[in-house]
């Protein structure tokens, strides 16, 4: 069996799964339920002044038959009283310390705010700390959020405050509200934050009733843009977080993966892309807490699949295959070829690749079941067939390079070589 | 043993006659399984179904709430899909050629959701298609059948008059008289002919049987009255009369066609149906099934279905042999009727053994004598031997026929110009949508006959 738990920041945990600062974490119950299923840590919902919310809060996007493949919410910081969640703190890391307990803070744009919020937590009995710089709704109104983030100037002043009085480890979470993570990323970490994590929810509208002609969620005839997150943002937050990776300077300080986890894979997935850890909230709040049960006995039989014995085995592994598009190999080149014994004749591959793509596929009419062939002449080697395909292994890209040798974009002007192929 | 009716309690028919296959009670239940459908392109489904409605796009269409949309898709293709989701033998058609059963997983149950489709356009009673301005020109079609009402459809919507003449009392043909009572209810046929005609531009005249020499009180329209007073005229008139055995003993009393079997269990009350205690069925295809299975249900003690082939053979498909099998019907292969015995009643049911020889014309091993024989005591003995076609009647209005059935060339014309004919008629008998298909064929063919300028 190999070894899941973690040490982030100094921070152990029994895995590296902690829930994110959401409403899943924002009592004491919730987090004890959390704790009790099996969760590494939790970065309890931001605390800060005190707000009100609104009803409703959440929305979703369905595809294909299935529930919240997106999901977005316009829920502030917590909205219960400062001593009722430090009091609450101190229980839960009396009750579980080998368990990483983290506090997500948004105090108000002063150094004194910052320093006494700190305080107090720390009182508590806080592991660590995450700044919620973040929050793309509601708290931006007031300067507050995503308002910092987006500011690498701002951003830096903050963690700086945080600096001076903090004396355990300080995470800064980023939002991806911008058109790159990075300069934020580079600014908090001069001003000496321990540790990053990215990405908070994006901005967004979910949908329009088409009845009642206000998007969602509903609050008295209005909406607001909503925090976007789940399973389909995880394609952009895995981008994000590889920006981070392999920054010079950011890529030297511990990152934690969050945007859109639900499953041991998607952890996989983050960790091999820099992320120390990862943090769920979207398919908690799908399923429950107890979906922590696969990702803990999936990613230790991948572990144990791949012979790595720690985490830190392969946290980093796929950072340098993520490469410049001008450095790509040109002669390498792949074909789909479709299997015939395993086709359906569904015709999938062939109305794509023809309206769409590059017309690289036969069709042999019969009756009822057409047969596809590859035009190996044609294919240009896009995957669009195979990605289409609804039968695993059905179409497979084969590899069959144009020349042995590696040339990339830059070294093919040098040399002069043709451009058009057609 | 006695033929009688009343043979069951009220709950009892009321659970007999109860929807075999009962519809998706929710829309979320439909979603499941709209959304497992592939979209496959130019699919295997549509290209199984005679009149090729694309099931692709209908489906997709529940998926994405535009139900109207849907049943449109449907009814574009076939006006009587509504009938056809709840008799069609899909396990042969669209369901049998879905790409999920090369995956060996469960095919998408296209019946189920088109069903869910159109019975929503049918209970709403959402008109879908417009019908033009008249044009003036006027069409008489014989039979109210699906493939009567199917040429009405389209022609109607191109602006023709259209008035159909009905020997019964009701329309929609064998799907009104002719299938199990668990499958289609009356008041269904009769909502599906009504909103049919709810187009406008087709009347239906009742009681109104086509022939040469009627009887005296008998209403009834010729063929020559007809060409006079249309434009054309199109023959839907189905078959109808069974094939009999020609063997002894068949004029005793409780020797019953099964189309006349069925026919009374859908035009009077069950209660009201007379069924022996031991039951014969003669012949394996669809309607000797719904005639095993309805004697049944209305009661029989013990059902034998006889059928001189092996179940290789056998016309029916394996989902309606099951639920014969399922109802507790015997089934006996390899059987042929040689005699009914009997004072006055129906007693025994003498059959020959038989093997299976060389192939015949139908590409299938012919039943051989064996020249041994079994008994079976009954007193009932069903015959569903096939039905065969009007031929007295046909050859009466001299048109050119093969032993009975109508012939048409490739543009649905008969040998009297202006008449054209489609569906059992034609074809000696085959499916619903068979004959939907036929329906529209020749509704294609008479309007390029009567507006020859606007469809060429």
């Amino acid at each position: 069996m190999a070894n899941i738990s973690s040490n982030f920041l100094g921070i152990k945990s029994p895995n590296p799964f902690w829930l994110a600062s959401a409403p899943p974490t924002d009592k004491k119950i919730n987090v004890i339920r959390a704790y009790e299923a099996g969760w590494g840590g939790v970065v309890w919902k931001t605390l800060g002044s005190q707000v009100k919310n609104v009803s409703s809060r959440y929305s979703a996007v369905d595809y294909g038959g299935q529930r919240v493949m997106g999901f977005n919410n316009i829920e502030l910081i917590s909205d219960r009283p400062l001593d009722i969640n430090l009091k609450e703190i101190t229980e839960v890391v009396k009750l579980f310390p080998d368990r990483a307990t983290i506090v997500s803070l948004m105090a108000d744009n002063n150094r004194e705010s910052w320093h006494e919020l700190i305080k107090k937590c720390e009182d508590a009995g806080a592991m660590g700390f995450e700044l919620n710089f973040g929050c793309p709704h509601g708290m931006t109104e007031r300067g507050m959020g995503a308002a910092v983030g987006q500011d690498p100037e701002i951003a830096c002043m903050v963690v700086e405050w945080v600096m001076e009085k903090a004396t355990i480890p300080v995470i800064t979470k980023l939002t991806p509200n911008v058109h790159s993570v990075v300069p934020t990323g580079r600014s908090v970490v001069k001003a000496g934050t321990h540790g990053l994590s990215l990405i908070n929810t994006i901005q967004s509208i979910t949908g329009v009733d088409l009845d009642t002609f206000v998007p969602n969620p509903y609050v008295a005839g209005k909406s607001v843009f909503g925090g976007y997150c789940g399973p389909a943002v995880k394609p952009i937050a895995l981008k994000m977080l590889t920006t981070i990776a392999q920054d010079e300077l950011t890529g030297k300080v511990p990152i934690s993966g969050i945007g859109g986890i639900s499953t041991w894979k998607d952890a996989v997935e983050f960790m091999l892309l820099g992320a120390g850890n990862v943090q769920v909230c979207t398919a908690a709040m799908k399923h429950g807490f107890r979906i922590i049960e696969d990702m803990c006995e999936g990613l230790n039989n991948w572990m144990d699949e791949k012979g790595f014995k720690t985490l830190n085995d392969f946290i980093g592994k796929s950072v340098p295959t993520v490469t410049h598009w001008e450095d790509l190999d040109i002669n390498y080149h792949h074909i789909a070829k479709i299997n015939q014994d395993k086709c359906i004749h569904c015709g999938l591959c062939y109305i794509t690749c023809e309206d769409t793509s590059h017309q690289s596929i036969n069709l042999t009419y019969g009756k009822p079941y057409n047969t596809y062939t590859i035009k190996e002449e044609e294919c240009v080697g896009c995957n669009l067939c195979k990605l289409v395909c609804p039968v695993d292994n059905c179409i497979t890209m084969e590899e069959q390079r144009v020349a042995p040798e590696y040339i990339n974009w830059k070294m093919w002007q040098e040399q002069g070589l043709p451009l058009n192929d057609h | 043993m006695a033929i009688q009716n009343n043979r069951l309690t009220a709950e009892q028919y009321e659970q007999n006659f109860s929807d075999i296959h009962p519809p998706f009670e929710t829309h979320n239940a439909a979603l499941v399984e709209a959304n497992r459908c592939l979209f496959c392109y130019d699919a295997p489904c549509t290209k199984s179904c005679p009149t090729s409605i694309n099931i692709p796009k209908f489906i997709k269409q529940i998926t994405t709430e535009n139900i109207k949309g849907s049943a449109h898709t449907i009814f574009q293709s076939n006006i009587m899909g509504a009938g056809c989701s709840k008799v069609c033998p899909v396990e042969k058609l669209c369901e049998g050629s879905c790409v999920y059963n090369l995956m060996d997983e469960p095919a998408i149950p296209i019946a189920k959701l088109q069903r869910y489709s159109t019975e929503k356009a049918l209970a709403n009673n959402w008109q879908l298609f417009e019908r033009k301005k008249s044009t003036g020109k006027k069409v008489a079609i014989v039979g109210a059948g699906p493939a009567g009402l199917s040429c009405a459809h389209v022609l109607a919507r191109e602006g023709v008059d259209v008035t159909i003449y009905e020997k019964e009392s009701k329309g929609g043909g064998l799907m009104t008289y002719g299938i199990a009572a668990y499958k289609v209810t009356p008041q269904f046929c009769e909502d599906e002919v009504n909103y049919i005609v709810g187009i406008g531009g087709i009347e239906i005249k009742y009681n109104q049987e086509l022939g040469k020499d009627l009887p005296a009180g008998r209403q009834g329209i010729t063929l020559a009255k007809l060409q006079k007073n249309y434009d054309s005229v199109y023959l839907a008139i189905g078959v109808g009369l069974a094939r009999q055995l020609a063997i002894p003993g068949e004029d005793l009393e409780g020797v019953e066609d099964a189309i006349k079997f069925i026919y009374e269990i859908r035009n009077t009350k069950y209660e009201k149906v007379n069924v022996g205690d031991k039951v014969a069925v003669i012949g394996m295809g669809m309607t000797a099934i719904d005639a095993a299975t309805q004697a049944k249900r209305l009661g029989a003690n013990e059902v034998t279905m006889v059928y001189r082939r092996t179940e290789n053979e056998k016309p029916c498909t394996d989902v309606e042999l099951d639920i014969a099998k399922l109802d507790g019907c015997n089934i006996i292969w390899l059987a042929a009727p040689k005699e009914i015995k009997g004072h006055g009643k129906v007693e025994q049911l003498v059959c020959s053994k038989m093997q299976l020889g060389e192939p015949d014309a139908s590409g299938r091993r012919s039943p051989v004598d064996t020249g041994e024989t079994f008994t079976l005591n009954v007193d009932m003995v069903i015959k569903a031997a096939g039905q065969i076609p009007y031929e007295a009647l046909i050859k009466d209005c001299a048109l050119n026929n093969n032993h009975g059935k109508l012939i048409i060339d490739a543009n649905q014309s008969t040998n009297i110009k202006g008449v054209f004919a489609g569906g059992d008629a034609v074809n000696g008998g085959k499916e619903v949508v068979d004959a939907v298909q036929a329906g529209k064929d020749g509704a294609k063919a008479i309007l390029n006959y009567i507006m020859p300028q606007m469809h060429e």
